[in-house]
């Protein structure tokens, strides 16, 4: 499929979900649209609704109200395998029960391409080693998934989500708990992916380095859409104060470097809000 | 070496196990005595003892332990769990129920077809039950409730056993207690047909699922997110395991061990996905157990010993042997 520039590869038309067992709304009347080759991330306090909105997203869960089109197309029309086929998804969390090694991780990427039956062939063989290079996960491939550090773990399974050859990735703060350099290597890789026309949607906490590396931030609030735009436009002072429920001080990135000026969030000691 | 030998390997090693079995016994037949019984022009006790006693119970031994292999290894990618067997989830309880009411009854000695059918009535109770249980409102089924479900079941029906053992005569007791430790001297071709095609159905739907095994042993959520439709291929793979243990234990009682140890061996020794690891425990519990049952029936000749005494005697040193070596080689 060829995609052009800022064709709609996501558009949420007043998503309103909550889960069976919740109490309230984890969302609630979220409207937004992701355009292709774009970076956006959202980001919002625990518990705002992050997780559920990619969820509701990727077709993972249906929502209560309002209705999502991925590709100008009505979700609920794609077979979860015509979704995993374009879009690459990264739970938070994944537990294997049984021990795997990071090729045999990678390899499961090719699932949706592959189906029950259907051996492996050279397309699938390339796109494993590739994605494996891409992710610098390739001197790790014989290694068991649990013996990997956390920031290896996660560029494992982001080459999981590549060797699918997905138009877009959704992705589930897959930076948490990471060191600063695993942490960058990832964004990196994902400006380099977006470099190449791919689209990328992305929950994190990290404020900073969102707003040096996404073209748009969508603040959540308790599960409705607080602020989307920009991160010079999002990252005001007093909406993160309020959303966030701490004071905060909004500054330049010092440089140097490309993202000299870019909007840098700093918690401020409590007593010391104006 | 790869895969496919391996297999090939253990085909082999299933043709080799049932030969055995065929060989040895109460009776010494020799090797040229197995193979003139086989073909039928030797003396005809000899074509008696290994067409009609010895062929039909090593064939049902080597499909009973691929069953039990083969359900062993789905149950523990379906809940996620190394220590999950055919069993855990009450199925064995409920064909038990079945089997000890038609003893109990009187139903059995009546008619031989009244036990393994009140059995296999019981079986699906069992499931059925399970089932009503484990699925939530949102009629998912969710594998820890499963599990719990699946437990529980099995301890009321143990109780309904020894509510119902405490009401038999000696003769009654004795045989439904037989029947629970499992055996294969009920052997006839008619079971060997009934095994034969439930294990040849059940292994083309689970090869089938194998992939999505993979992923959903890996992780459900991601499992979701690369496209398997992870609530049928659970369902699914419960109902035809359960009824896969179902038959065997219609065939041969409950026999233990076998569908724990078996897939856990394949894993240690050889690895891999399930697109391997189910048509390799097939293989490995098709071939353990004619021999094991083989050492049943020889040890105290003509007696014969409880066979699950036997699979648990005999695969319980021989997996620590195995587990023992790979945690020695490997200690992450």
């Amino acid at each position: 499929m060829k995609l052009r520039q800022n064709d709609v590869m996501w558009r949420a038309t007043r998503l309103g979900y909550r889960y069976p067992s919740g109490d309230r709304e984890a969302i609630e009347e979220a409207t937004l649209g992701v355009a292709t080759g774009e970076i956006v991330a959202l980001v919002g306090p625990n518990g705002s609704g992050k997780s559920t909105l990619i969820r509701l997203l990727v077709g993972a869960r249906e929502p209560n109200r309002g209705e999502t089109e991925l590709l100008g197309r009505k979700l609920a029309a794609w077979s979860a395998l015509e979704i995993a086929r374009r879009v690459g998804i990264m739970a938070q969390h994944e537990e294997p029960a049984f021990p795997v090694t990071v090729r045999e991780l990678v390899a499961m990427g090719r699932y949706p391409h592959l189906g029950a039956w259907r051996r492996p062939g050279v397309d699938d063989h390339h796109a494993i080693e590739r994605a494996l290079e891409r992710c610098r996960v390739d001197s790790l491939a014989d290694r068991s998934f649990v013996t990997l550090s956390g920031g290896e773990r996660q560029r494992a399974r982001l080459a999981r989500a590549l060797a699918q050859e997905p138009l877009a990735l959704a992705l589930d703060e897959p930076t948490a708990a990471l060191d600063i350099a695993s942490e960058m290597s990832i964004w990196e890789l994902l400006r380099a992916e977006a470099a190449k026309g791919k689209t990328v949607l992305l929950s994190t906490h990290n404020l900073n380095l969102a707003a040096r590396y996404a073209d748009r931030l969508v603040l959540l609030h308790r599960g409705r859409v607080a602020a989307d735009g920009t991160p010079e436009s999002v990252l005001r002072e007093g909406t993160l104060s309020d959303v966030y429920g701490w004071p905060v001080k909004v500054m330049e990135h010092p440089g140097p470097g490309p993202d000299q000026g870019a909007p840098q969030v700093v918690p401020l000691h409590p007593e010391s809000a104006s | 070496m790869s895969r496919g030998v391996v297999l090939a390997a253990l085909v082999l090693a299933v043709a080799g196990a049932i030969a055995v079995s065929l060989r040895f016994g109460a009776v010494g037949l020799g090797w040229s005595g197995v193979w003139e019984g086989l073909s039928g022009d030797g003396d005809p006790i000899a074509v008696a003892i290994t067409r009609d006693l010895r062929l039909p119970r090593a064939v049902l031994a080597a499909l009973v332990g691929g069953a039990l292999g083969l359900a062993g290894a789905t149950f523990q990618a379906l809940l996620r769990n190394p220590l999950a067997d055919p069993y855990v989830l009450g199925v064995s309880g409920g064909a038990a129920v079945g089997a000890v009411v038609a003893i109990g009854a009187g139903w059995a000695g009546a008619a031989a077809w009244s036990l393994p059918v009140s059995a296999l009535t019981g079986a699906a109770l069992a499931i059925a039950l399970v089932l009503r249980i484990a699925t939530n409102v949102e009629r998912r089924l969710d594998v820890r409730v499963l599990l719990l479900s699946g437990v529980v079941a099995g301890t009321f029906f143990n109780a309904c056993i020894l509510l119902a053992l405490s009401f038999q005569e000696a003769e009654a007791f004795r045989a439904a207690v037989f029947w629970m430790m499992g055996g294969l001297g009920g052997a006839s071709w008619q079971l060997v047909w009934m095994m034969g095609l439930a294990l040849g159905g059940a292994s083309i739907v689970l090869l089938g699922l194998s992939r999505s095994f993979d992923l959903i042993a890996h992780g459900e959520e991601t499992a979701g997110f690369l496209g398997v439709p992870v609530q049928r291929v659970r369902l699914l793979a419960y109902l035809i395991a359960s009824l896969l243990t179902a038959g065997a234990v219609v065939a041969a009682g409950g026999i233990g061990f076998v569908g724990l140890f078996v897939p856990h061996t394949v894993r240690l020794l050889w690895g891999g996905g399930h697109r391997f690891l189910l048509p390799a425990t097939l293989l490995v519990g098709a071939a353990f157990l004619p021999l094991a049952d083989t050492l049943a029936r020889v040890i105290t000749a003509p007696g014969e010993l409880p066979l699950g005494v036997i699979t648990a005697f005999v695969g319980v040193p021989f997996f620590v042997l195995v587990l023992r070596r790979q945690t020695r080689q490997a200690p992450a």
